[in-house]
């Protein structure tokens, strides 16, 4: 052999093999979610009922800086489940174990520097995570501008090095992710099995491959902005500062211009995942093989020309906002293609309801309600009334913790046993999903009606009115935390298991790659490349 | 036929639903949410009014798209489960219903855009207004200025909650805040009231120009149909008519640091000849001073 296979700390430490770095992945984003969930936790039961009650006795504090410390919350709960959790999960944990497998390929194009884009993860979430022990405003601790981080707040609201550490986290996230990409599209378009076509690829390399040219595209307009704040705050620009002749409002649109690409980097492998499993367990192929990739590719490319429908209230030029209203509601387009597409892939189908197979259904469903919102809110007409309410909040988080971590949970099942060669306790499986999913729509259903009603989001405390809702809410989250825990005992039953399963666990409709090798598969796999017919 | 009842029997209870929720909302405090709402606050401009009627359109369109993906979904999921067809088809291709599901959502998109679009420019014109303020965000409260009357300044800070807790202090931040009316004036509504009320006629077209000084804010009332960035460096511009009288509360919408939820607005509507009472009630304090300034 050219090279041993390392054991103990080094084999992590120093790893160039894709399967083990994306199980690294999925553990550095297991402990990131635990952590956003908690933030989640403590916000929710501070919004259970109306007055300021939990934040101060939790952190020992007075009832000013519990006020920040909820903003704190809010901004460390957004950054690290889209940075630290979803991001790493769908595409540094699924994506590495799984893109070179589907493909036919022996590892990653770039071996070390999967090893740096992993190791730069660490670093950069204990920078977010430090940046909440020191001065954000003035006389109080951590960082309270919300994950979009505008400008002013950003730079005069929030004078303490907090911010600059934030800033620099997510600087080094962002070129994690770069060099992530950059591995993905050279992966992809270079070590495909002799005879695998992109027309023959599996959706989910599909999915990673658009999610790539998102990122690549996306993530340094992101850095240029935030290095823009971090010279406004630092160095004397004006950027963002109209005294100066800059605009805050600038801020925004580099910021969207980023942000919204990132919504769909989000929920793209998630498409790719759904597809497989849908796939699997109906015992079919996928329904509109074509139609499903290009309308993919049809969504990453809109996402790159909507990105103002977030700022419909910002006193846009009514043209603007015309032309943004037009542009978002084509991505309905696609996405309903997929909806349909899956659909169609269970009818005639022989379709079996596993663990996975029910995460799948929920998601297209779930989905589906969060994409008609999506539909509401693309209107100014109604984002007028909409705007920054709690009808967002509930939007984005049934597309994001109802689509996108229903389709972590759904590749999870779907491959844990690929991935460790163990079965998961199946009833308990069930019952996780069903108390998960109870829980999350107990939490995120009723925030369409305070968004209706006009409860504005980030706000710590709610006139009485609101009281009803949230008190509903802050249960689905206790409902929920049950579901969680069900989670780690499942998956701590299943790796104290034996290992049981052969090559396919799932049978017929399991036709990719991954499914021809053992489970766990072996350390370096496809010595002799895979022919694809 | 028993689908066809059952589907009118539930668009007959969805409309009840709203209605009771509606019903509810006049006979509350109008101008503010509602204990258990589940809807808009109701209108109280025709601004909030064809937003209503939009909203309420695009609820009854997304209510349809959704009921029909679930029950497509739950008949493929009961029709084509396991034990029912253990012999799965292996069709994945089919032109003509992938050229069905194209264009129908985009039918229906284009319905939608027709209906939106005018209502945007609707919307974002300003007509020819009787008058016009002033508002700039701070943290964490709203300056209001008149500036067709004199240009009169005043400052409107929330009541906080020590205030609601003490019947005392409560009773002399409603005579202050009475006097400064020049009629009696009642808070009741924590977290929405605030020590001053920005006082508008009504029946009017009032154009509102907006900015900020520090960071930015969200000035919104929800009866009004009105939300709006206040933006450091930027004079934003919108309008509304209001057309019943009465106390309207919104909240700033735009994060804001630490008392981003402590900025409420509080609007008092009344009378033309009232609000004339008023106005000449504050000109007397604007001949005093030469920079006049109510509250703080």
């Amino acid at each position: 052999m050219a090279h041993a296979n390392p054991t103990g700390w080094k084999r992590w430490l120093f790893s160039t093999n894709h399967k083990d770095i994306g199980v690294m992945y999925i553990w550095f984003a297991f402990f990131a979610g635990m952590i956003g969930f908690a933030m989640s936790g403590l916000i929710r039961m501070e919004l259970m009922e109306p007055g300021i009650q939990i934040i101060p006795s939790v952190f020992g504090m007075d009832d000013a800086q519990a006020r920040h410390m909820f903003n704190v919350l809010t901004t460390g709960h957004g950054l690290i489940m889209v940075f630290f959790m979803v991001m790493p999960a769908l595409i540094g944990g699924f994506g590495n174990y799984f893109v070179p497998l589907m493909i036919g390929a022996p590892d990653m194009a770039f071996p070390r520097m999967n090893n740096i884009s992993f190791w730069m993860m660490p670093p950069a979430f204990i920078l977010l995570l430090l940046s909440t022990f020191v001065e954000g405003p003035s006389g109080m601790n951590g960082f309270g501008g919300g994950w979009t981080a505008y400008a002013p707040l950003s730079t005069v609201g929030h004078p303490g090095p907090s911010m600059d550490l934030a800033i620099f986290s997510l600087h080094v996230a962002g070129a994690s992710s770069i060099m992530g990409a950059i591995n993905y599209i050279t992966t992809i378009f270079n070590m495909r099995a002799p005879g695998m076509t992109i027309h023959k690829m599996p959706l989910f390399a599909w999915s990673i491959l658009i999610t790539a040219f998102l990122l690549v595209l996306s993530l340094p307009v992101l850095a240029g902005a935030i290095t823009m704040l971090l010279t406004d705050r630092n160095f004397g620009t004006t950027f963002f500062d109209p005294a100066g002749g800059g605009d805050p409002i600038l801020f925004q649109h580099l910021f969207w211009f980023f942000g919204h690409p990132e919504v769909y980097i989000m929920i793209l492998p998630a498409f790719g995942i759904i597809s497989h499993i849908v796939s699997t367990f109906s015992k079919k192929p996928i329904f509109g093989y074509l139609g499903m990739a290009y309308a993919m590719t049809a969504i990453g490319f809109i996402g790159f020309v909507v990105w103002a429908h977030h700022m419909y209230t910002v006193g846009l030029d009514v043209d603007t906002k015309a032309y943004f209203t037009a542009a978002t509601m084509v991505i309905a387009v696609p996405t309903g293609v997929k909806i349909f597409s899956w659909i169609a892939t269970m009818w005639g189908g022989s379709i079996r309801y596993t663990v996975p197979m029910m995460y799948a259904i929920a998601f297209i469903l779930l989905f589906t309600m969060g994409g008609v919102t999506g539909v509401v809110l693309s209107n100014p007409g109604a984002d007028v009334a909409l705007h920054d309410t709690y009808y967002v909040v509930a939007h984005f988080h049934y597309v994001l913790s109802l689509g996108a971590v229903f389709g972590i949970f759904a590749g999870l099942y779907y491959w844990i046993g690929k991935m460790t060669g163990k079965e998961y306790p199946n009833m308990l499986a069930k019952l996780q999903f069903w108390v998960t999913f109870i829980g999350v729509n107990m939490i995120f259903f009723p925030q369409h009606f305070l968004g209706l009603q006009g409860m504005p989001r980030r706000y710590v405390d709610y006139p009485e009115q609101f009281a009803y809702w949230n008190w509903v809410s802050s249960w689905g989250y206790l409902v929920t935390l049950v579901g969680v825990i069900l989670f780690i005992a499942v998956m701590g039953i299943t790796l104290a298991r034996k290992k049981t399963l052969g090559d396919n666990q799932w049978g017929e409709g399991a036709n990719t790659l991954e499914w021809t090798i053992s489970s766990p598969p072996p350390f370096h796999q496809f010595n002799e490349l895979p022919q694809i017919k | 036929m028993k689908v066809k009842g059952l589907i009118a029997r539930m668009v007959a209870g969805l409309t009840a639903l709203i209605a009771v929720a509606a019903g509810a909302t006049a006979q509350d405090r109008i101008g503010q949410p509602t204990d258990k709402g589940i809807w808009l606050q109701e209108a109280a401009s025709e601004q909030a009014q064809k937003i209503s009627d939009f909203n309420e359109l695009l609820f009854w369109i997304i209510l349809v798209i959704t009921i029909f993906v679930f029950i497509l979904m739950f008949y493929t999921m009961w029709r084509f489960r396991e034990k029912a067809n253990p012999v799965p088809s292996k069709v994945s291709h089919n032109t003509f219903i992938e050229i069905v599901w194209t264009v129908v959502p985009i039918i229906i998109l284009v319905v939608i855009g027709v209906i939106s679009l005018p209502l945007l420019y609707w919307q974002d014109q300003v007509p020819e207004t009787d008058m016009a303020i002033k508002v700039t965000g701070n943290q964490w409260n709203w300056t209001y200025s008149y500036p067709d009357h004199g240009d009169f300044e005043l400052t409107a800070n929330i009541v906080d909650n020590a205030t609601f807790d003490d019947p005392a202090k409560l009773a002399a931040a409603e005579a202050e805040l009475s006097s400064f009316l020049g009629w009696p004036a009642k808070m009741n509504t924590r977290l929405l009231d605030a020590d001053y009320r920005l006082v508008l006629p009504v029946n009017t077209k009032i154009k509102v120009q907006l900015t900020a000084t520090d960071v930015l804010h969200a000035w919104t009332v929800p009866a009004f149909g009105v939300k709006l960035d206040a933006v450091p460096g930027r004079l934003n511009e919108t309008w509304f008519e209001v057309n019943q009288t009465g106390i309207f509360y919104g909240q700033c919408s735009e994060l804001c640091g630490r008392d981003h939820a402590y900025m409420p607005i509080a609007v008092e509507v009344v009378s033309k000849e009232q609000f004339a009472r008023w106005v000449a009630l504050q000109g007397g304090t604007i001949a005093a001073a030469p920079a006049p300034t109510l509250g703080r």
